[in-house]
């Protein structure tokens, strides 16, 4: 007897044809995410289902905790594997394993059964009734509700025997790698690794951009991004973070240009800068934690702003979402004690008192005609010196 | 090229210190508390080394406690002297410009039904020996006054307000934190009437987790830390030999050619105070009409009219100079610094204000780069202001 993980997957199990891109793209991210793990793992795939098979000095917890972060995983189930699947040993078996669980052996249960191998000597229910028997006949204090049990005891025959009780909720979504790649506008704030998160969760690889100001912005201010990417890769894989350097730009739109554009002009050329780099990365999108209204920079007038500038799709995931909704996401996700490291970041430095909150778009054009030429250069500079660090690796 | 003028915050090991530390963590590894020959190597690291710190304060082996750093000699001595003193008076004393590691033991002294007092100083931030003699009660326990300032370089007249305090009331007992004297003055705490005085060993290019507290011969301070009774039951915990070791050699160098090396220090101060000076907009801290050798000989505390500390600060390291706003370990509170309140330095500079620390091994290399770095960020900062 060894132990494995059943994999339970819910949307890739709908794709028709493709369905096999989906499992093996699940595959690849799961065998991705074990690999660092203490023990020995093999994935392997059979008959619709995905099994785990564990060997060697692993820690339950610590896999099931890696399989927590894979998208694509809707249950995963603690399995306990019974090669010799000789009636006598596969009862004994399930009795093994339902000890192993429980401290407590008092609960009311069903025993839940399939049957691949057909050449099995035993039916479906009768493998369920011979358990049951075996299970009230070793554990005097178990007893049978067939409607409402506390515990569904699930006993698989295929190749070998495989038991199982349990089913640990997985991340949802599809498999990495499924829907091309998009380019993260990441900042040190709470919503955008939240934003990056959610659009990877539907399968898409993340690339990401931070826009570095210093001396303005320190040092600390993107190892704080850098962690944050860092912690956004446990679940959307490496992540190739592309760190451009703001401060000219800045500084330029700074002197040139009413002040309380600053911002919203800023946000233009950030978007410009990211789509330009999404496109040499390949990538199909933008992502940004914007949400309708939260700062002067996301009213709609804003947002319709900044949207003006690119060609690209540019992904909201968190675009009808309330503060408190997102701060709980990215409690989830982990993300949110470091996102509120109070360190300044390029969009807080020079801010106006009272930037446009309704910006129309002929006034920023004629602002962005004063910038054209010298900023052209500015912005081709800053793609040229742009820092890759490469996280989640 | 690269500046490391943040010596206050931190100093490098010596080469020797480094050398002694490897030999004690790859070879006389013992514990000292073992009974066996490892053992006793072990332990005759730390009698040398306290033997080599006992040498520089012309004191007794016994009268030293090692630490794990300035901030635990602190916490020993004021806690300590609290807990064995529980009947002797209820009345403690300290400045407002002292280090967190102060502040904090003194607000867990007043949890503990002390009432405590926070005397003020001069714009040079002096502690002025009436007020403390004005402070001073029948019932007061404690005073605790800081040797050098560590966000200017201020220099108190110890051995005068030792005298003020104890002609009062001879009972009070005298802390002093010498972190940022030990090594830059010759100090005799007998001579100056101390009974409690605590020392970093990282600031003297000794490692981090290193210090000792001085606790004159029949002054009953109670240990703080409980266990095995190591140090004669004073600090328990297995003695952190590798940096005890490199703490006393650490001491043994700072002290050799000693006034040869103060006049350098001064020397590098004067050659930035006048550098600095020369430009526009930038005023010294905490040196009004003081001879220089009566400030510290590795602080200078400038302010940048305009300029955010912290900006300068990240642009000033883009050019390999690296200095502190405020103090490094009082940087991470977002409350402006309190020493520059309490000094005087106006409003609209205390945001602006950078500390320049010096040590043993600064060049004047490094302080004409500081100086050049500085000429070159300042015009660029001032460019941008905020509207």
């Amino acid at each position: 007897m060894y132990q494995a993980f059943l994999i339970k997957y819910a949307e890739i199990g709908i794709k028709g044809k493709n369905r096999y891109k989906f499992e093996n793209a699940l595959c690849q991210q799961m065998e991705r995410t074990l690999k660092p793990l203490d023990g020995e793992f093999v994935v392997e795939r059979q008959q619709g289902r995905i099994f785990v098979e564990a060997k060697g000095d692993f820690d339950e917890d610590d896999v099931i905790e890696a399989l927590q972060h894979v998208f694509g995983i809707s249950g995963i189930c603690p399995v306990n594997v019974i090669e010799d699947k000789t009636w006598e040993n596969v009862a004994k078996g399930v009795g093994d394993f339902v000890e192993q669980q429980y401290d407590k052996l008092d609960f009311t249960f069903k025993v839940e059964s399939k049957r691949s191998d057909k050449h099995y000597p035993m039916t479906s229910p009768e493998v369920c009734v011979e358990t049951g028997a075996y299970l009230l006949d070793r554990f005097s204090e178990l007893r049978v509700d067939v409607h409402k049990p506390e515990v569904r005891i699930w006993v698989e025959i295929r190749e070998k025997a495989y038991v199982y009780s349990k089913v640990i909720k997985g991340a949802g979504g599809m498999p990495l790698g499924t829907n091309g790649s998009a380019m993260l506008l990441l900042s040190g704030g709470i919503d955008s690794p939240v934003a990056g998160y959610m659009i990877a969760k539907r399968g898409v690889f993340i690339d990401a951009v931070y826009f570095h100001a210093p001396p303005y912005t320190s040092e600390r201010a993107k190892q704080k991004v850098v962690d944050l990417a860092e912690l956004v890769s446990k679940y959307t894989g490496p992540i190739r973070l592309h760190v451009v350097n703001f401060t000219d730009i800045q500084m330029y739109i700074y002197e040139t240009c009413p002040h309380e554009e600053l911002t919203i002009l800023m946000r233009r050329y950030m978007m410009r800068i990211a789509e330009t780099l999404a496109k040499k990365n390949d990538c199909l999108g933008l992502i940004t934690g914007e949400s309708i209204g939260q700062v002067a920079s996301q009213t709609m007038q804003s947002l319709a702003a900044t949207n003006e500038v690119c060609t690209l799709p540019v992904y909201r995931p968190l675009i009808g979402f309330d503060k408190q909704e997102i701060v709980e996401l990215s409690e989830k996700i982990n993300t949110y004690e470091t996102s509120i490291q109070p360190y300044e970041d390029c969009c807080t430095i020079f801010v106006a008192k009272h930037p446009v909150t309704k910006p129309e778009l002929k006034m920023l054009h004629r602002s962005e005609e004063k910038l054209v030429g010298k900023i052209d250069e500015m912005v081709k500079t800053a793609l040229d010196t742009v820092e890759i660090i490469t996280v989640g690796e | 090229m690269e500046a490391y003028l943040d010596n206050a915050a931190t100093t490098r090991v010596f080469p020797e210190v480094r050398d002694i530390m490897l030999q004690v963590l790859e070879k006389d590894f013992g514990n000292p508390s073992s009974r066996h020959t490892k053992g006793i190597e072990a332990e005759g690291y730390i009698t040398k080394a306290v033997q080599q710190i006992a040498g520089t304060l012309k004191c007794q082996p016994k009268e030293i406690i090692l630490t794990s750093g300035g901030t635990e000699s602190n916490n020993m001595a004021l806690i300590g002297t609290a807990l064995a003193n529980r009947r002797a008076g209820k009345h403690v004393i300290t400045t407002r410009i002292e280090h967190a590691s102060i502040h904090e033991p003194f607000g867990r002294l007043e949890q503990m039904g002390y009432e405590a007092q926070y005397l003020p100083v001069d714009q040079n931030g002096h502690v002025q020996p009436e007020v403390l003699e004005k402070a001073v009660r029948e019932d007061t326990l404690l005073v605790s006054v800081m040797m050098v300032n560590n966000e200017m370089g201020a220099v108190e007249d110890i051995k005068k307000l030792v005298t003020v305090a104890k002609q009062k009331n001879p009972n009070v007992i005298f802390h002093v934190d010498a972190i940022q004297a030990y090594g830059k003055y010759k100090i005799v705490p007998k001579r100056l009437g101390i009974d409690l005085m605590s020392v970093s060993g990282h600031k003297i290019h000794g490692p981090k987790g290193s210090g000792f507290l001085y606790v004159r011969d029949g002054v009953k301070i109670s240990p703080i830390i409980l266990g095995g009774g190591q140090q004669r039951g004073m600090r328990s915990g297995t003695e952190n030999v590798p940096a005890i070791a490199g703490l006393g050699e650490a001491v043994r160098l700072i002290y050799q050619q000693h006034s040869e090396k103060i006049e350098r220090l001064y020397a590098l101060k004067q050659r930035l105070i006048d550098g600095l000076t020369a430009m526009e907009g930038v005023t010294i801290n905490g040196i009004n009409g003081l001879p220089l050798t009566e400030t510290a000989p590795h602080i200078v505390s400038a302010s940048f009219d305009g300029i955010k500390s912290e900006v300068m600060l990240h642009a000033l390291a883009q050019e390999g100079v690296y200095v502190s706003s405020g103090s490094a370990c009082s940087s991470n509170h977002p409350d402006l610094s309190g020493t520059l309140k309490a000094i005087g330095v106006e409003d609209r500079l205390l945001d602006s204000t950078l500390r320049f620390s010096f040590s043993v091994l600064s060049t004047e290399e490094e302080v004409d780069h500081a100086l050049e770095a500085v000429a070159k960020v300042l015009p660029q900062l001032r460019r941008f202001v905020k509207k």
